[in-house]
């Protein structure tokens, strides 16, 4: 039952397996889902298991279920017309159409039928959300376009609710979030063993008491702590001009995440030349020869920049254009420079796939792993920076 | 199972629900799985299972995660210091290891002689391994002692609420076995619900006014920290101890402090709203 839409699911990137799949049907077979509005909510907690995806999962049920509007849910759509006039005040066409195509008779029954229940439900108490007995339907009046948050009086296909995408913010491979650019930086965590011994050493403890002779020796070692020292380049040039937003959100992830050993942040033009700047003003710079001594090899590198720049810049000696001077080597040359130095770096770039053919970028990719600046971007580079060499 | 067995869970006094999350809820009691619950801090998910609890009248076990925890730990603990020291006196019996072995949450669910809710709280916080390592025990709902050769069964299985705060990605193995759902930052309108189970006698010129405010503060994405539920409510029930209103008054907010929780928003709210230097502490002084 159904099996087609497991397939539209996946076609959609929603990662569902044939497990949670078996568990749906097991649902169903149990009578969890008497409608369709149920059916989405019901499929989409044991099918979609992070919000990131209820997005991908609202285009295929409507792509599924598109056209299926049962008669029994456009009845329910008069019947609460009918109730309450003031609310509604204008029924679609195809309401219109099928109060024609209705018998008045069979509808007033059903209208009747359905104030006895709701009169009958009011008093049961919780049935109603939060309503307190008043109108079933002034949960609906407020927001007809957001979030279905109503009871199975709730009235709205759910090929609506699915239309209405209320999570397309939430995909990860779209929009960029700070929370979300955290969540990706922490996989960073990097447990290694540092602060005071506070944590029982049994094995030690048990060698220390037979060392001697059976009297007790307890002995102690160090908890795990986070070691993970975070490098941050931020491209600030001209083309970047775009992206600034993107950049400070990923900065103020970074920035906000108190679990780093270190995190150091530096800023240059198009390339790293001779300086990097510790500010977006741009005022002192500091020598990059420096830096390479400070900063030890384990620290996780990122740069983030486009990558586009005209190709002098990156492979000529004085291709620097916002420095007038002595320059020392050709940007390229620095970046090799770094990947010598350090053993895990990464480039984002926020500009899009398409672009990759140019040939700076190309040049670029080569010598360091490059990833899209989005949430799955992040993830990949992520992974890289914490893999072994 | 007929449709009444389905909806055990109908939502409590004190807790205002979605339908979504309520269906969510009866869905993983019926089908006997854990029901993983994320969103923004300050959505209620920890009161969901107080909730749940109280209205299907079972105990709560409430497991609070921190990043030290270990799964073993929710199994069981020997306490293997206790022993080595009992042992030095020699006044207690340590021949029975089974003193030594103290059950943990998980544990303790298990051997309930009724059925319990085991709440496993925020469990991103703990180790990337952490969730794994609870799989085979939450599948099977038992596990072995070695050191007394026993097995642990659970009598009843437990109802198992697991709440996440985003702050990591969890396993697929074990998100395969849960049910999710995401607790949306509640709208206006729910909001409004919520805020009257706090406080039935609030004045509805209060409850507009604060609301409103609340919502634009919300709009402002520099925030580092938007303010959340909980915030509103000890907002609210300051502004109902001191008898001001939540107007927005030339960009001032009386009581900000328990909205804006970090010094850096505060700072920026000041500085673009209130056009005053970052740094200075004064408020307006704010009459009624």
């Amino acid at each position: 039952m159904f099996t087609p839409f497991f397939f539209k699911l996946r076609e959609k990137k929603v990662p569902v397996s044939l497990t949670e799949w078996m568990v749906l049907m097991e649902a169903l077979s149990k009578n969890c889902a008497s409608n369709l509005n149920e059916f989405y909510y019901l499929a989409r907690s044991i099918l979609v298991k992070s919000e990131t995806h209820f997005d991908q999962y609202d285009i295929a049920f409507q792509e599924y279920f598109n056209g299926i509007t049962p008669p029994l849910e456009l009845t329910e759509e008069i019947i609460k017309w009918l109730t309450d006039p003031k609310n509604r005040p204008q029924l679609t066409p195809e309401e219109m159409a099928a109060i024609q195509k209705m018998d008045l008779e069979q509808l007033l029954k059903e209208f009747e039928k359905r104030l006895r229940e709701q009169k009958e439900r009011h008093d049961g108490g919780n049935y109603w959300i939060g309503t307190g007995g008043t109108s079933p339907f002034g949960y609906n009046g407020y927001n007809p376009q957001g979030f279905l948050v109503g009871g199975p009086g709730g009235m709205r296909s759910a090929v609506r609710i699915a239309e209405a995408r209320y999570f397309r913010n939430y995909r990860s491979d779209v929009t960029l979030d700070t929370r979300q650019l955290k969540v990706a930086l922490k996989q960073l965590r990097k447990l290694n063993r540092i602060g005071p011994e506070d944590e029982l050493d049994l094995d030690g403890t048990i060698n220390a008491t037979c060392k001697n002779a059976g009297e007790l020796e307890f002995k102690w070692k160090r908890p795990r702590k986070n070691t993970v020292k975070l490098l941050l380049l931020m491209d600030v040039g001209g083309s970047m001009e775009p992206y600034a937003d993107l950049c400070s959100q990923l900065f103020s992830a970074a920035n906000s995440l108190s679990y780093f050993r270190s995190f150091k942040y530096y800023y240059f033009h198009n390339c790293p030349y001779d300086v990097l700047y510790p500010d977006i003003q741009q005022r002192q710079g500091i020598p990059v020869e420096h830096l390479l001594k400070i900063l030890e090899p384990d620290y996780k590198v990122i740069f983030v920049g486009d990558a586009c720049m005209s190709p002098s810049e990156l492979l000529d000696r004085y291709g620097d254009i916002y420095f007038h001077g002595y320059q020392k080597m050709a940007g390229i040359e620095r970046l090799k420079q770094f990947k010598s130095h350090f053993s895990h770096i990464v480039w984002l770039n926020p500009e899009r796939s398409a672009l990759r053919n140019y040939p700076t970028v190309q040049i670029i990719g080569k010598l360091f792993p490059m990833f899209d600046l989005t949430v799955d971007g992040l993830n990949s580079a992520v992974k890289k920076l914490t893999s072994k060499l | 199972m007929t449709q009444k067995s389905f909806e055990q869970f109908k939502g409590s006094k004190d807790y205002v629900i979605s339908e979504a999350l309520k269906n969510a809820v009866n869905v993983a009691i019926v089908l006997q799985r854990p029901l993983l619950v994320r969103g923004e801090p300050g959505t209620g998910k920890t009161l969901l299972a107080h909730s749940i609890a109280s209205a299907l009248n079972k105990e709560l076990i409430i497991w609070n995660i921190k990043s030290t925890t270990k799964a073993a730990e929710g199994l069981y603990v020997y306490d293997t210091v206790q022993r080595l020291n009992d042992s030095r006196f020699g006044d207690k019996d340590i021949s029975n290891i089974k003193n030594y072995i103290k059950l943990g949450k998980l544990g303790q669910a298990f051997t309930s002689p009724q059925q319990v809710v085991l709440l496993i709280d925020e469990i991103d916080k703990a180790d990337l391994e952490f969730p794994n390592d609870l799989l085979n025990e939450l599948d099977e709902m038992s596990f072995y002692i070695p050191e007394t050769d026993e097995t642990i069964s659970a009598i009843h299985r437990p109802i198992v609420i697991i709440t996440s705060n985003n702050e990591k990605e969890l396993p697929d193995a074990f998100l395969r076995r849960c049910i999710f759902h995401y607790i949306d930052f509640p709208d206006p309108e729910l909001m409004e619900e919520i805020v009257r189970v706090h406080f039935p006698d609030i004045k509805n010129s209060l409850l507009k006014d604060a609301l409103e405010t609340f919502y634009t503060l919300r709009k402002i994405d520099d925030f580092r920290k938007k303010p959340s539920t909980s915030e509103l409510i000890d907002w609210i029930q300051a502004l109902m101890a001191s008898g001001l209103d939540g107007k927005i008054r030339d960009g001032d907010i009386p009581f900000l402090g328990t909205l804006i929780k970090k010094e850096t928003d505060i700072d920026f709210y000041a500085t673009r709203y209130l056009k005053r230097r970052p740094g200075t502490r004064g408020f307006s002084t704010y009459t009624n």
